[in-house]
């Protein structure tokens, strides 16, 4: 069996996020092979040789493969699919937008969001939000799949580098565009890979409270910070930072829930959390049914409080 | 400018569905069910491209059961002009879901195809990028805003990093998430004038669509829930629990 992993990466950089589906991929057994798709990224490839169970790295560097727009990719993929057994991509977004249109030129259906690998057909994955866990079994000849990142652990970085060959770069499809990307860069933690991640709800109430308020915490812990929906939707914070069914789903060994209720869909996001505290000045609120720590606060009071306890006991 | 929409049917999202004893599946009986909140989101652009003057003709299908046709009828009460129900009792996986999408854009001819970015039962997060690819049309997945120009439609795209604009030549799929825009409910007179609006009737066979699942559950299982905590008295009993006893700080 040969597992094809499509990478994400910026290009000059190898996400996080290709560690794990790598990880997730040796699991179904065979030989795994990356792919690393876009322009100028032999940086990404280089990244891609040096992880833990790798056998070989394909490279398309090409223009049209910049933005990793999803009809070209999906081309270049099916492309390869030949010489493979199964195709597998992180859950990231752009594995989400690629990977079902890889599915469908080559009439599979997609096992999406994969959180266990039990054989190379048996996998499970999450329905219903997270409330129900589903074993399904693929009776496709080729498996097509998305895998969970936060399920799986990061295959490791060796000083050994495997063998990186060129792919041939199949034609542009040219059924759509880039215009512009507006990135939120930021200073801190990336969401995914956190180890601590503090969220705010819309009882933050500003886009403002969230930099006085709850910043200055994470900063402190070396924090992500992260939200949900409401307070995306508010606008208090941009949208890369919604944990939850339909946001970012992250297992941090710290999730600090402030003003957030505790919604089935935010649950969804953050119920694998090693630890999870809550503060929210409602004791009846559901996010206390999921947290090891409760707190019941104003969280204007109480995080500011949370912070200067941090900031005293770390110079102690 | 002809629009479709799909639409289905689902588990309402404030509910929290349970797995059945045996492991065969969900319990939905009594289950309050209704349209997949992305597909509200979806019907509702469409709904605003008309009132802009962009569309001229909003057609919704869903695929599912009898009474899928409950779930057309709030789509035409928010402003769709006509419903299609595709009628199977069997499940119908996002593939075979796309495939007959396919076939209905075949005779349909539509210049936009809208679904929602994934279904809250199954969660697959798929239908609309294989509809693009079998009919073989450019996607603008996970939309928060469209802009309608010429012969071509201007997309921003919730992703990782922040947002994407891309633009895609007409016919083109997109998908709605959640900040696209906030649905309407239906007036009442909106909701009479619906019962007058047609729904056809159609089956997968119809289409030449076999609908034989290519997933097959084995095991549906819920998963383990998490110790209740506790609830502590003070922000330095919290941080001291998290120092010594959790030892995450
Ligand atoms: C299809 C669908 C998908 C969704 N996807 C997501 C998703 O991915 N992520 C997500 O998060 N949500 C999602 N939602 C929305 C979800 O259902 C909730 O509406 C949302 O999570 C609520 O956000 P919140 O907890 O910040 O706000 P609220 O529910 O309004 O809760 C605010 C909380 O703050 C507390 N509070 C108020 N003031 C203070 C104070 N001063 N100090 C302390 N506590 C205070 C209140 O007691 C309350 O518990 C989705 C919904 C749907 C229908
Ligand atoms: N049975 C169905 N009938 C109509 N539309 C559907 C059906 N299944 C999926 N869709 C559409 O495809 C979208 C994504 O679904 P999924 O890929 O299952 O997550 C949904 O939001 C709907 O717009």
């Amino acid at each position: 069996m040969t597992i094809l992993v499509l990478a994400e990466h910026q290009d000059t950089q190898l996400d996080e996020a290709t560690a794990k589906a790598v990880s997730a991929a040796g699991r179904m057994g065979g030989d795994v092979h990356v792919l690393v798709a876009g322009s100028g990224c032999g940086a990404a490839a280089e990244a891609a040789a040096r992880l833990e169970g790798v056998a070989k790295v394909l490279l398309a560097d090409d223009p049209s493969l910049a933005n990793r727009l999803a009809e070209p990719v999906a081309a270049l993929v099916v492309s390869l699919a030949g010489g493979y057994d199964a195709l597998l991509a992180p859950s990231t977004t752009s594995g989400k937008n690629i990977m079902p249109r890889v599915a469908a030129l080559l009439d599979v259906m997609q096992i999406s969001d994969v959180i266990a690998v039990e054989g190379p057909d048996l996998f499970q994955r999450p329905i219903y939000a997270g409330n129900v866990i589903q074993t399904v079994r693929s009776t496709d000849a080729r498996k097509v799949l998305t895998v969970r990142v936060s399920s799986f652990p990061a295959a490791a970085v060796t000083a050994a580098t495997r063998p990186i060959e060129a792919a041939a770069i199949s034609a542009d499809p040219a059924r759509s565009s880039f215009v512009r990307s507006e990135l939120s860069g930021s200073e801190r933690p990336e969401l995914t890979g956190a180890r601590i991640v503090v969220s705010g709800g819309r009882a933050l109430a500003s886009a403002e409270n969230f930099e006085t308020v709850l910043a200055p915490l994470a900063d402190r812990l070396g924090a992500a910070i992260g939200a949900s929906r409401a307070a995306v939707d508010a606008g208090y914070v941009s949208n890369d930072l919604q944990v939850g069914q339909t946001g970012k789903i992250i297992a941090p060994d710290l999730y600090i829930a402030c003003g957030i209720s505790g919604a089935i869909q935010h649950l969804a996001g953050m119920k694998d959390s090693k630890v999870i505290v809550a503060i929210n000045k409602d004791p009846e609120a559901p996010i206390f049914q999921v947290a090891d720590y409760g707190l019941v606060a104003d969280l204007f009071e109480a995080v500011p409080e949370f912070h200067a306890t941090v900031a005293e006991k770390m110079r102690a | 400018m002809k629009v479709v929409v799909a639409v289905k049917r689902v588990a309402d999202p404030n509910v929290k569905v349970r797995a059945l004893a045996d492991g065969s599946g969900v319990d939905l009986a009594n289950v309050k069910m209704t349209m997949n909140p992305f597909d509200e989101i979806a019907v509702e652009e469409a709904v605003r491209l008309k009132e802009a003057g962009h569309a001229t003709e909003i057609v919704v299908v869903s695929v599912g059961p009898e009474k899928s046709a409950e779930t057309l009828r709030t789509a035409l009460a928010m402003g769709a002009d006509r419903g299609l129900l595709v009628r199977s009792d069997a499940v119908v996986e996002p593939l075979a879901v796309a495939k007959i999408l396919k076939a209905v854009a075949e005779t349909e001819k539509p210049d936009l195809i809208i679904v929602g970015k994934q279904a809250i039962d199954d969660d697959a997060n798929q239908t609309g990028q294989m509809l693009a690819a079998l009919l073989g049309w450019g996607q603008g997945t996970f939309a928060s805003k469209i802009a309608i120009g010429g012969a071509a439609i201007e997309v921003t795209r919730e992703v990782d990093g922040g947002l994407q604009t891309v633009n895609l030549p007409l016919p083109a799929l997109v998908t709605a998430d959640l900040r696209l825009n906030e649905p309407r409910y239906a007036s009442l007179p909106n909701i009479m004038k619906a019962k007058k609006k047609p729904i056809d009737e159609k089956t997968p066979a119809d289409y030449g669509v076999a609908v034989e699942p290519r997933l097959t559950v084995v095991r549906v299982h819920e998963p383990a829930t998490r110790k209740a905590g506790i609830k502590v008295g003070s922000v330095a009993e919290l941080v001291d629990k998290l120092r010594t006893e959790a030892g995450v700080l």
